[in-house]
Protein backbone atom coordinates (compact mmCIF):
# COMPACT_ATOMS: atom_id res chain seq x y z
CA UNK A 1 0.00 0.00 0.00
CA UNK A 2 1.38 3.40 -0.94
CA UNK A 3 0.12 6.69 0.45
CA UNK A 4 -0.55 9.21 -2.30
CA UNK A 5 -1.80 12.00 -0.04
CA UNK A 6 -2.00 12.44 3.72
CA UNK A 7 -4.63 14.62 5.32
CA UNK A 8 -2.53 17.81 5.00
CA UNK A 9 -1.86 17.38 1.28
CA UNK A 10 -5.50 16.36 0.92
CA UNK A 11 -6.71 19.61 2.48
CA UNK A 12 -4.33 21.75 0.41
CA UNK A 13 -5.47 19.97 -2.77
CA UNK A 14 -9.13 20.66 -2.07
CA UNK A 15 -8.33 24.33 -1.41
CA UNK A 16 -6.45 24.57 -4.69
CA UNK A 17 -9.30 22.94 -6.63
CA UNK A 18 -11.75 25.41 -5.10
CA UNK A 19 -9.62 28.42 -6.13
CA UNK A 20 -9.19 27.00 -9.64
CA UNK A 21 -12.98 26.76 -9.88
CA UNK A 22 -13.37 30.38 -8.78
CA UNK A 23 -10.91 31.49 -11.49
CA UNK A 24 -13.20 29.95 -14.10
CA UNK A 25 -16.63 30.45 -12.56
CA UNK A 26 -16.27 33.79 -10.83
CA UNK A 27 -19.07 34.10 -8.24
CA UNK A 28 -20.83 30.89 -9.32
CA UNK A 29 -24.05 32.71 -10.22
CA UNK A 30 -24.47 30.60 -13.39
CA UNK A 31 -22.67 27.50 -12.20
CA UNK A 32 -23.55 24.39 -10.23
CA UNK A 33 -21.68 21.42 -8.80
CA UNK A 34 -22.98 17.90 -9.49
CA UNK A 35 -21.43 15.11 -7.43
CA UNK A 36 -21.56 11.60 -8.86
CA UNK A 37 -22.87 8.85 -6.61
CA UNK A 38 -21.67 7.01 -4.69
CA UNK A 39 -18.25 8.51 -3.76
CA UNK A 40 -18.09 11.73 -5.75
CA UNK A 41 -20.69 13.34 -3.51
CA UNK A 42 -18.27 13.61 -0.58
CA UNK A 43 -15.83 15.55 -2.73
CA UNK A 44 -18.61 17.75 -4.13
CA UNK A 45 -19.95 18.54 -0.64
CA UNK A 46 -16.46 19.39 0.63
CA UNK A 47 -15.68 21.62 -2.36
CA UNK A 48 -19.02 23.35 -1.93
CA UNK A 49 -18.19 24.01 1.71
CA UNK A 50 -14.88 25.62 0.79
CA UNK A 51 -16.44 27.68 -2.03
CA UNK A 52 -19.27 28.89 0.21
CA UNK A 53 -16.77 29.98 2.85
CA UNK A 54 -14.67 31.90 0.33
CA UNK A 55 -17.52 33.45 -1.67
CA UNK A 56 -19.82 33.85 1.35
CA UNK A 57 -22.84 32.52 -0.52
CA UNK A 58 -24.71 29.29 -1.17
CA UNK A 59 -23.44 27.25 -4.09
CA UNK A 60 -25.89 24.98 -5.93
CA UNK A 61 -25.09 21.33 -5.45
CA UNK A 62 -26.77 18.27 -6.90
CA UNK A 63 -26.14 14.57 -6.43
CA UNK A 64 -26.47 12.37 -9.48
CA UNK A 65 -26.66 8.60 -9.73
CA UNK A 66 -25.54 7.06 -13.02
CA UNK A 67 -26.71 3.47 -12.45
CA UNK A 68 -29.58 3.51 -14.94
CA UNK A 69 -27.29 4.91 -17.64
CA UNK A 70 -24.40 2.49 -17.30
CA UNK A 71 -23.24 0.44 -20.26
CA UNK A 72 -22.65 -2.74 -18.22
CA UNK A 73 -26.28 -3.53 -17.37
CA UNK A 74 -26.69 -7.35 -17.46
CA UNK A 75 -22.90 -7.82 -17.38
CA UNK A 76 -22.88 -8.68 -13.67
CA UNK A 77 -24.23 -11.62 -11.71
CA UNK A 78 -26.39 -9.24 -9.70
CA UNK A 79 -28.32 -6.15 -10.73
CA UNK A 80 -26.53 -2.90 -9.91
CA UNK A 81 -28.35 -1.21 -7.07
CA UNK A 82 -28.83 2.52 -7.58
CA UNK A 83 -28.10 5.32 -5.11
CA UNK A 84 -30.26 8.39 -4.67
CA UNK A 85 -30.35 11.21 -7.18
CA UNK A 86 -31.06 14.64 -5.80
CA UNK A 87 -30.95 17.49 -8.28
CA UNK A 88 -33.55 20.00 -7.14
CA UNK A 89 -32.74 22.74 -9.66
CA UNK A 90 -32.82 22.96 -13.44
CA UNK A 91 -29.42 22.84 -15.11
CA UNK A 92 -30.72 24.48 -18.29
CA UNK A 93 -28.08 26.99 -19.51
CA UNK A 94 -25.95 26.53 -16.39
CA UNK A 95 -22.26 25.77 -16.31
CA UNK A 96 -22.11 22.39 -14.62
CA UNK A 97 -19.08 20.89 -12.94
CA UNK A 98 -19.29 17.11 -12.65
CA UNK A 99 -17.40 15.97 -9.57
CA UNK A 100 -16.03 12.47 -8.91
CA UNK A 101 -13.34 11.10 -6.64
CA UNK A 102 -11.32 8.87 -9.00
CA UNK A 103 -11.22 9.02 -12.80
CA UNK A 104 -10.22 5.65 -14.24
CA UNK A 105 -11.82 4.19 -17.39
CA UNK A 106 -14.08 7.22 -17.93
CA UNK A 107 -17.20 5.07 -18.30
CA UNK A 108 -18.89 6.46 -15.19
CA UNK A 109 -18.42 9.98 -16.54
CA UNK A 110 -19.89 8.94 -19.90
CA UNK A 111 -22.95 7.61 -18.04
CA UNK A 112 -22.98 10.78 -15.93
CA UNK A 113 -23.14 12.95 -19.06
CA UNK A 114 -26.18 10.96 -20.23
CA UNK A 115 -27.83 11.13 -16.82
CA UNK A 116 -27.23 14.87 -16.62
CA UNK A 117 -29.25 15.56 -19.77
CA UNK A 118 -32.44 14.35 -18.04
CA UNK A 119 -32.31 17.61 -16.07
CA UNK A 120 -31.94 20.01 -18.98
CA UNK A 121 -29.29 21.27 -21.40
CA UNK A 122 -26.33 22.82 -19.61
CA UNK A 123 -24.41 25.56 -21.40
CA UNK A 124 -21.14 23.85 -20.51
CA UNK A 125 -20.05 20.74 -18.64
CA UNK A 126 -16.68 20.41 -16.94
CA UNK A 127 -15.12 17.58 -14.99
CA UNK A 128 -13.36 17.82 -11.65
CA UNK A 129 -11.67 14.77 -10.12
CA UNK A 130 -9.55 14.32 -7.04
CA UNK A 131 -7.43 11.54 -8.55
CA UNK A 132 -6.74 11.07 -12.25
CA UNK A 133 -5.46 7.57 -13.05
CA UNK A 134 -3.74 8.49 -16.27
CA UNK A 135 -3.36 6.34 -19.40
CA UNK A 136 -6.23 4.02 -18.46
CA UNK A 137 -9.16 5.57 -20.29
CA UNK A 138 -11.57 3.38 -22.29
CA UNK A 139 -13.60 6.32 -23.64
CA UNK A 140 -12.40 9.77 -24.67
CA UNK A 141 -13.00 11.66 -21.41
CA UNK A 142 -10.51 14.08 -19.87
CA UNK A 143 -10.78 16.12 -16.67
CA UNK A 144 -10.65 19.93 -16.48
CA UNK A 145 -9.53 20.08 -12.85
CA UNK A 146 -7.29 17.42 -11.29
CA UNK A 147 -6.33 17.02 -7.63
CA UNK A 148 -3.48 14.61 -8.16
CA UNK A 149 -2.51 12.56 -11.20
CA UNK A 150 -1.13 9.06 -10.77
CA UNK A 151 0.16 6.38 -13.11
CA UNK A 152 -1.25 2.99 -12.24
CA UNK A 153 -1.64 -0.48 -13.70
CA UNK A 154 -4.85 -2.49 -13.88
CA UNK A 155 -4.12 -4.62 -10.82
CA UNK A 156 -3.73 -1.55 -8.61
CA UNK A 157 -6.58 0.30 -6.93
CA UNK A 158 -6.82 3.85 -5.72
CA UNK A 159 -8.83 4.42 -2.58
CA UNK A 160 -9.94 7.82 -1.32
CA UNK A 161 -10.93 8.01 2.35
CA UNK A 162 -13.13 10.73 3.81
CA UNK A 163 -13.26 11.84 7.40
CA UNK A 164 -17.06 11.86 7.19
CA UNK A 165 -17.24 8.12 6.51
CA UNK A 166 -13.80 6.64 7.06
CA UNK A 167 -12.50 8.69 9.99
CA UNK A 168 -9.65 10.46 8.19
CA UNK A 169 -8.95 12.09 4.83
CA UNK A 170 -6.35 10.39 2.66
CA UNK A 171 -5.57 8.72 -0.65
CA UNK A 172 -3.79 5.40 -0.97
CA UNK A 173 -2.84 3.09 -3.79
CA UNK A 174 -3.37 -0.59 -3.12
CA UNK A 175 -1.48 -3.17 -5.18
CA UNK A 176 -2.80 -6.63 -5.83
CA UNK A 177 -0.25 -8.18 -3.48
CA UNK A 178 -1.52 -6.09 -0.54
CA UNK A 179 -5.03 -7.36 -1.02
CA UNK A 180 -4.98 -9.31 2.24
CA UNK A 181 -4.75 -6.01 4.18
CA UNK B 1 -29.02 -5.70 2.09
CA UNK B 2 -29.07 -8.23 -0.75
CA UNK B 3 -28.77 -6.70 -4.19
CA UNK B 4 -30.53 -9.54 -5.95
CA UNK B 5 -34.02 -10.98 -5.69
CA UNK B 6 -34.24 -14.56 -4.43
CA UNK B 7 -36.44 -15.45 -7.42
CA UNK B 8 -36.04 -15.38 -11.21
CA UNK B 9 -39.71 -14.68 -11.87
CA UNK B 10 -42.33 -12.70 -10.01
CA UNK B 11 -45.10 -15.28 -9.80
CA UNK B 12 -46.55 -14.42 -6.43
CA UNK B 13 -45.77 -12.64 -3.18
CA UNK B 14 -45.80 -16.07 -1.54
CA UNK B 15 -42.36 -16.80 -3.09
CA UNK B 16 -40.73 -13.54 -1.93
CA UNK B 17 -39.08 -12.86 1.41
CA UNK B 18 -39.08 -9.60 3.36
CA UNK B 19 -35.66 -8.54 2.04
CA UNK B 20 -36.83 -9.05 -1.58
CA UNK B 21 -39.73 -6.72 -0.88
CA UNK B 22 -37.44 -4.17 0.81
CA UNK B 23 -35.08 -4.33 -2.21
CA UNK B 24 -37.99 -3.69 -4.59
CA UNK B 25 -39.09 -0.72 -2.45
CA UNK B 26 -35.68 0.95 -2.24
CA UNK B 27 -35.22 0.49 -5.99
CA UNK B 28 -38.71 1.90 -6.55
CA UNK B 29 -37.73 5.00 -4.52
CA UNK B 30 -35.11 5.73 -7.18
CA UNK B 31 -37.56 5.18 -10.01
CA UNK B 32 -40.12 7.41 -8.34
CA UNK B 33 -37.51 10.17 -8.51
CA UNK B 34 -36.90 9.31 -12.19
CA UNK B 35 -40.57 9.55 -13.19
CA UNK B 36 -40.81 12.99 -11.64
CA UNK B 37 -37.90 14.40 -13.67
CA UNK B 38 -38.33 16.70 -16.67
CA UNK B 39 -37.17 13.73 -18.79
CA UNK B 40 -38.75 10.63 -17.34
CA UNK B 41 -36.94 7.94 -19.25
CA UNK B 42 -33.77 5.97 -18.49
CA UNK B 43 -31.97 3.66 -20.92
CA UNK B 44 -31.46 0.64 -18.60
CA UNK B 45 -33.56 -1.94 -20.48
CA UNK B 46 -32.77 -0.74 -24.00
CA UNK B 47 -31.78 -4.20 -25.26
CA UNK B 48 -34.70 -6.02 -23.63
CA UNK B 49 -37.98 -6.92 -25.31
CA UNK B 50 -41.01 -7.42 -23.11
CA UNK B 51 -44.29 -8.95 -24.19
CA UNK B 52 -47.46 -8.03 -22.33
CA UNK B 53 -49.87 -10.93 -22.63
CA UNK B 54 -53.34 -10.08 -21.42
CA UNK B 55 -55.80 -12.96 -21.55
CA UNK B 56 -58.18 -10.98 -19.35
CA UNK B 57 -59.31 -7.39 -19.51
CA UNK B 58 -57.27 -4.72 -17.76
CA UNK B 59 -56.78 -0.99 -17.99
CA UNK B 60 -54.63 0.21 -15.12
CA UNK B 61 -52.30 -2.75 -14.82
CA UNK B 62 -51.67 -2.99 -18.57
CA UNK B 63 -51.06 0.74 -18.97
CA UNK B 64 -48.94 0.86 -15.84
CA UNK B 65 -46.75 -2.04 -17.01
CA UNK B 66 -46.46 -0.59 -20.48
CA UNK B 67 -45.48 2.80 -19.13
CA UNK B 68 -42.95 1.23 -16.74
CA UNK B 69 -41.43 -0.71 -19.64
CA UNK B 70 -41.24 2.35 -21.86
CA UNK B 71 -39.75 4.51 -19.10
CA UNK B 72 -37.00 1.88 -18.87
CA UNK B 73 -36.51 2.00 -22.67
CA UNK B 74 -37.54 -1.63 -23.23
CA UNK B 75 -39.15 -2.66 -26.50
CA UNK B 76 -42.77 -3.57 -25.87
CA UNK B 77 -45.17 -5.82 -27.70
CA UNK B 78 -48.76 -6.04 -26.58
CA UNK B 79 -51.09 -8.96 -26.94
CA UNK B 80 -54.66 -9.33 -25.85
CA UNK B 81 -56.57 -12.56 -26.15
CA UNK B 82 -59.57 -11.11 -27.91
CA UNK B 83 -58.98 -11.00 -31.64
CA UNK B 84 -55.95 -13.32 -31.44
CA UNK B 85 -55.34 -16.96 -32.40
CA UNK B 86 -56.39 -17.99 -28.88
CA UNK B 87 -59.94 -17.74 -30.13
CA UNK B 88 -58.96 -20.16 -32.92
CA UNK B 89 -58.00 -22.79 -30.34
CA UNK B 90 -54.26 -22.24 -29.79
CA UNK B 91 -52.92 -23.40 -26.40
CA UNK B 92 -51.21 -21.09 -23.92
CA UNK B 93 -47.77 -22.68 -24.40
CA UNK B 94 -48.03 -22.55 -28.19
CA UNK B 95 -49.06 -18.91 -28.09
CA UNK B 96 -46.23 -17.98 -25.77
CA UNK B 97 -43.60 -20.07 -27.57
CA UNK B 98 -44.51 -18.39 -30.83
CA UNK B 99 -44.07 -15.02 -29.23
CA UNK B 100 -40.74 -16.09 -27.69
CA UNK B 101 -39.54 -17.29 -31.11
CA UNK B 102 -39.56 -13.60 -31.97
CA UNK B 103 -36.81 -13.19 -29.29
CA UNK B 104 -38.67 -11.83 -26.31
CA UNK B 105 -36.81 -11.64 -22.98
CA UNK B 106 -39.61 -11.13 -20.51
CA UNK B 107 -43.31 -11.88 -20.37
CA UNK B 108 -45.85 -9.96 -18.30
CA UNK B 109 -49.00 -12.06 -18.18
CA UNK B 110 -52.53 -11.77 -16.90
CA UNK B 111 -54.65 -14.88 -17.18
CA UNK B 112 -58.08 -15.97 -15.82
CA UNK B 113 -56.73 -19.30 -14.53
CA UNK B 114 -54.98 -19.50 -11.15
CA UNK B 115 -51.46 -20.89 -11.56
CA UNK B 116 -51.11 -19.87 -15.21
CA UNK B 117 -47.94 -17.88 -14.48
CA UNK B 118 -46.34 -20.72 -12.51
CA UNK B 119 -47.21 -23.13 -15.32
CA UNK B 120 -45.64 -20.86 -17.89
CA UNK B 121 -42.46 -20.36 -15.85
CA UNK B 122 -41.88 -24.11 -15.86
CA UNK B 123 -42.18 -24.45 -19.60
CA UNK B 124 -40.51 -21.43 -21.16
CA UNK B 125 -37.17 -19.69 -20.80
CA UNK B 126 -38.19 -16.04 -20.49
CA UNK B 127 -38.60 -14.23 -17.15
CA UNK B 128 -42.26 -14.11 -16.11
CA UNK B 129 -44.06 -11.37 -14.22
CA UNK B 130 -47.52 -12.33 -13.05
CA UNK B 131 -49.96 -9.48 -13.65
CA UNK B 132 -52.83 -11.40 -12.07
CA UNK B 133 -53.77 -15.07 -12.41
CA UNK B 134 -57.44 -15.72 -11.74
CA UNK B 135 -58.29 -15.61 -8.05
CA UNK B 136 -54.72 -16.51 -7.03
CA UNK B 137 -52.26 -13.59 -6.89
CA UNK B 138 -51.64 -10.11 -8.21
CA UNK B 139 -48.15 -9.49 -6.82
CA UNK B 140 -47.36 -6.06 -8.27
CA UNK B 141 -50.65 -4.67 -6.94
CA UNK B 142 -49.79 -5.87 -3.44
CA UNK B 143 -46.30 -4.40 -3.75
CA UNK B 144 -47.60 -1.02 -4.81
CA UNK B 145 -50.22 -1.07 -2.05
CA UNK B 146 -47.60 -1.83 0.59
CA UNK B 147 -45.25 0.74 -0.98
CA UNK B 148 -47.99 3.38 -0.76
CA UNK B 149 -48.54 2.56 2.92
CA UNK B 150 -44.77 2.79 3.53
CA UNK B 151 -44.70 6.14 1.74
CA UNK B 152 -47.63 7.56 3.70
CA UNK B 153 -46.68 6.23 7.15
CA UNK B 154 -42.92 5.77 6.85
CA UNK B 155 -43.20 2.05 7.56
CA UNK B 156 -45.56 -0.89 7.17
CA UNK B 157 -44.62 -2.76 10.34
CA UNK B 158 -47.26 -2.52 13.05
CA UNK B 159 -49.89 -0.87 10.82
CA UNK B 160 -53.41 -2.22 10.97
CA UNK B 161 -54.93 -2.85 7.57
CA UNK B 162 -58.46 -4.01 6.87
CA UNK B 163 -59.33 -5.45 3.48
CA UNK B 164 -63.04 -5.01 2.81
CA UNK B 165 -65.29 -6.72 0.28
CA UNK B 166 -65.13 -9.72 -2.00
CA UNK B 167 -62.24 -11.56 -0.33
CA UNK B 168 -63.12 -14.89 -1.92
CA UNK B 169 -62.70 -13.84 -5.54
CA UNK B 170 -59.94 -11.29 -5.04
CA UNK B 171 -56.32 -11.96 -5.99
CA UNK B 172 -55.52 -8.50 -4.65
CA UNK B 173 -56.70 -9.59 -1.19
CA UNK B 174 -54.53 -12.72 -1.16
CA UNK B 175 -51.38 -10.99 -2.42
CA UNK B 176 -51.95 -8.11 0.00
CA UNK B 177 -52.29 -10.48 2.93
CA UNK B 178 -49.00 -12.23 2.06
CA UNK B 179 -47.15 -8.99 1.38
CA UNK B 180 -48.31 -7.00 4.40
CA UNK B 181 -47.76 -9.95 6.74
CA UNK B 182 -44.19 -10.38 5.50
CA UNK B 183 -43.62 -6.71 6.31
CA UNK B 184 -45.09 -7.04 9.79
CA UNK B 185 -48.53 -5.42 9.43
CA UNK B 186 -51.68 -6.70 11.13
CA UNK B 187 -54.45 -7.72 8.76
CA UNK B 188 -58.18 -7.99 9.12
CA UNK B 189 -60.61 -9.03 6.41
CA UNK B 190 -64.17 -7.79 6.42
CA UNK B 191 -67.12 -8.77 4.24
CA UNK B 192 -70.23 -10.91 4.06
CA UNK B 193 -69.80 -14.51 5.25
CA UNK B 194 -70.59 -15.78 1.77
CA UNK B 195 -67.67 -13.85 0.25
CA UNK B 196 -65.19 -15.04 2.87
CA UNK B 197 -63.08 -18.10 1.97
CA UNK B 198 -63.72 -20.95 4.43
CA UNK B 199 -60.14 -21.28 5.66
CA UNK B 200 -59.20 -17.58 5.62
CA UNK B 201 -58.39 -17.46 9.36
CA UNK B 202 -55.64 -20.05 8.78
CA UNK B 203 -53.69 -17.31 7.01
CA UNK B 204 -53.38 -15.57 10.37
CA UNK B 205 -55.80 -12.75 9.65
CA UNK B 206 -58.62 -11.42 11.80
CA UNK B 207 -62.11 -11.84 10.40
CA UNK B 208 -64.84 -9.28 11.06
CA UNK B 209 -68.29 -9.01 9.56
CA UNK B 210 -69.21 -5.63 11.01
CA UNK B 211 -67.78 -2.84 8.84
CA UNK B 212 -67.96 -0.13 11.50
CA UNK B 213 -66.01 -2.24 13.99
CA UNK B 214 -63.44 -3.09 11.34
CA UNK B 215 -62.94 0.57 10.43
CA UNK B 216 -62.62 1.56 14.11
CA UNK B 217 -59.82 -1.00 14.45
CA UNK B 218 -57.76 -0.12 11.40
CA UNK B 219 -55.30 2.57 10.26
CA UNK B 220 -55.88 1.79 6.60
CA UNK B 221 -58.91 0.37 4.78
CA UNK B 222 -58.32 -1.26 1.40
CA UNK B 223 -61.70 -1.38 -0.35
CA UNK B 224 -62.22 -4.10 -2.96
CA UNK B 225 -64.60 -4.27 -5.85
CA UNK B 226 -67.28 -6.95 -6.02
CA UNK B 227 -65.96 -9.26 -8.73
CA UNK B 228 -69.26 -9.95 -10.44
CA UNK B 229 -67.46 -11.53 -13.42
CA UNK B 230 -66.06 -14.28 -11.21
CA UNK B 231 -69.30 -14.96 -9.30
CA UNK B 232 -71.13 -17.97 -10.66
CA UNK B 233 -73.98 -17.68 -8.15
CA UNK B 234 -75.48 -14.81 -6.16
CA UNK B 235 -73.55 -14.35 -2.93
CA UNK B 236 -75.74 -11.66 -1.38
CA UNK B 237 -79.44 -10.82 -1.72
CA UNK B 238 -79.05 -7.46 -3.44
CA UNK B 239 -76.42 -4.89 -4.30
CA UNK B 240 -78.44 -2.37 -2.29
CA UNK B 241 -78.12 -4.49 0.84
CA UNK B 242 -74.38 -4.93 0.21
CA UNK B 243 -73.97 -1.17 -0.07
CA UNK B 244 -75.86 -0.62 3.18
CA UNK B 245 -73.71 -3.12 5.08
CA UNK B 246 -70.29 -2.87 3.41
CA UNK B 247 -70.18 0.39 1.48
CA UNK B 248 -68.11 3.23 2.95
CA UNK B 249 -69.63 6.70 2.74
CA UNK B 250 -68.50 10.04 4.11
CA UNK B 251 -70.95 9.89 6.99
CA UNK B 252 -69.52 6.57 8.18
CA UNK B 253 -65.96 7.82 7.72
CA UNK B 254 -66.65 10.98 9.73
CA UNK B 255 -68.34 9.03 12.53
CA UNK B 256 -65.11 7.13 13.29
CA UNK B 257 -63.05 8.08 16.31
CA UNK B 258 -59.90 8.46 14.15
CA UNK B 259 -58.88 9.47 10.65
CA UNK B 260 -58.20 6.39 8.57
CA UNK B 261 -56.60 6.14 5.12
CA UNK B 262 -58.64 4.78 2.23
CA UNK B 263 -57.10 2.67 -0.52
CA UNK B 264 -58.60 1.02 -3.58
CA UNK B 265 -56.87 -1.11 -6.21
CA UNK B 266 -59.27 0.05 -8.95
CA UNK B 267 -61.46 -0.10 -10.90
CA UNK B 268 -63.84 1.64 -8.50
CA UNK B 269 -67.55 1.00 -8.63
CA UNK B 270 -68.49 4.43 -7.32
CA UNK B 271 -71.48 4.26 -5.03
CA UNK B 272 -70.95 0.56 -4.29
CA UNK B 273 -67.86 -0.17 -2.15
CA UNK B 274 -67.12 3.54 -1.68
CA UNK B 275 -69.00 6.69 -2.51
CA UNK B 276 -67.50 9.40 -4.69
CA UNK B 277 -66.96 11.81 -1.80
CA UNK B 278 -64.86 9.15 -0.06
CA UNK B 279 -62.90 8.19 -3.18
CA UNK B 280 -62.05 11.84 -3.84
CA UNK B 281 -61.49 12.87 -0.22
CA UNK B 282 -58.19 13.90 1.33
CA UNK B 283 -58.14 10.59 3.21
CA UNK B 284 -57.94 8.61 -0.02
CA UNK B 285 -54.54 7.72 -1.52
CA UNK B 286 -56.02 5.99 -4.57
CA UNK B 287 -54.22 8.15 -7.14
CA UNK B 288 -50.93 7.92 -5.23
CA UNK B 289 -51.31 4.14 -5.55
CA UNK B 290 -51.54 4.51 -9.33
CA UNK B 291 -48.44 6.71 -9.51
CA UNK B 292 -46.50 4.35 -7.26
CA UNK B 293 -47.60 1.44 -9.46
CA UNK B 294 -45.36 2.64 -12.28
CA UNK B 295 -42.32 3.07 -10.00
CA UNK B 296 -42.81 -0.32 -8.33
CA UNK B 297 -43.24 -2.09 -11.67
CA UNK B 298 -40.10 -0.38 -13.01
CA UNK B 299 -38.23 -1.71 -9.97
CA UNK B 300 -39.53 -5.25 -10.48
CA UNK B 301 -38.63 -5.28 -14.18
CA UNK B 302 -35.23 -3.72 -13.53
CA UNK B 303 -34.32 -6.22 -10.81
CA UNK B 304 -35.53 -9.25 -12.78
CA UNK B 305 -33.80 -8.18 -16.00
CA UNK B 306 -30.66 -6.80 -14.38
CA UNK B 307 -28.69 -9.95 -13.63
CA UNK B 308 -26.55 -11.76 -16.17
CA UNK B 309 -28.37 -14.69 -17.75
Amino acid sequence: MKELADKNIFGITLQRLAYQLIEEHDDFSDSALIGLQPRGIYLARRIRGILSAILKKDIQLGELDTTFYRDDFRHHEQPIIPSATNVDFLIENKKVILVDDVLYTGRTIRAGLDALLAFGRPSKVELLVLVDRRYSRQVPVEPDYVGIAVDTIVSQKVKVSWKETDGEDGIVMISNKDKHI
Amino acid sequence: MESKLSVNHLLGIKDLNASDIELIFTTADNFKEVINRPIKKVPSLRDITISNLFFESSTRTRLSFELAEKRLSADVINFSASGSSVSKGETLIDTVNNILAMKVDMVVMRHPNPGAAVFLSKHIKARIVNAGDGTNEHPTQALLDAYSIREKFGKVKGKKVVIVGDIMHSRVALSNIFCLQKLGAEIMVCGPTTLMPKYISQLGVKVEHNLKKALEWCDIANMLRIQLERQDIRYFPSLREYIMLYGVNKQLLDSLSKRITIMHPGPINRGVEITSDVADSAQSIILEQVENGVAVRMAVLYLLAGAKN
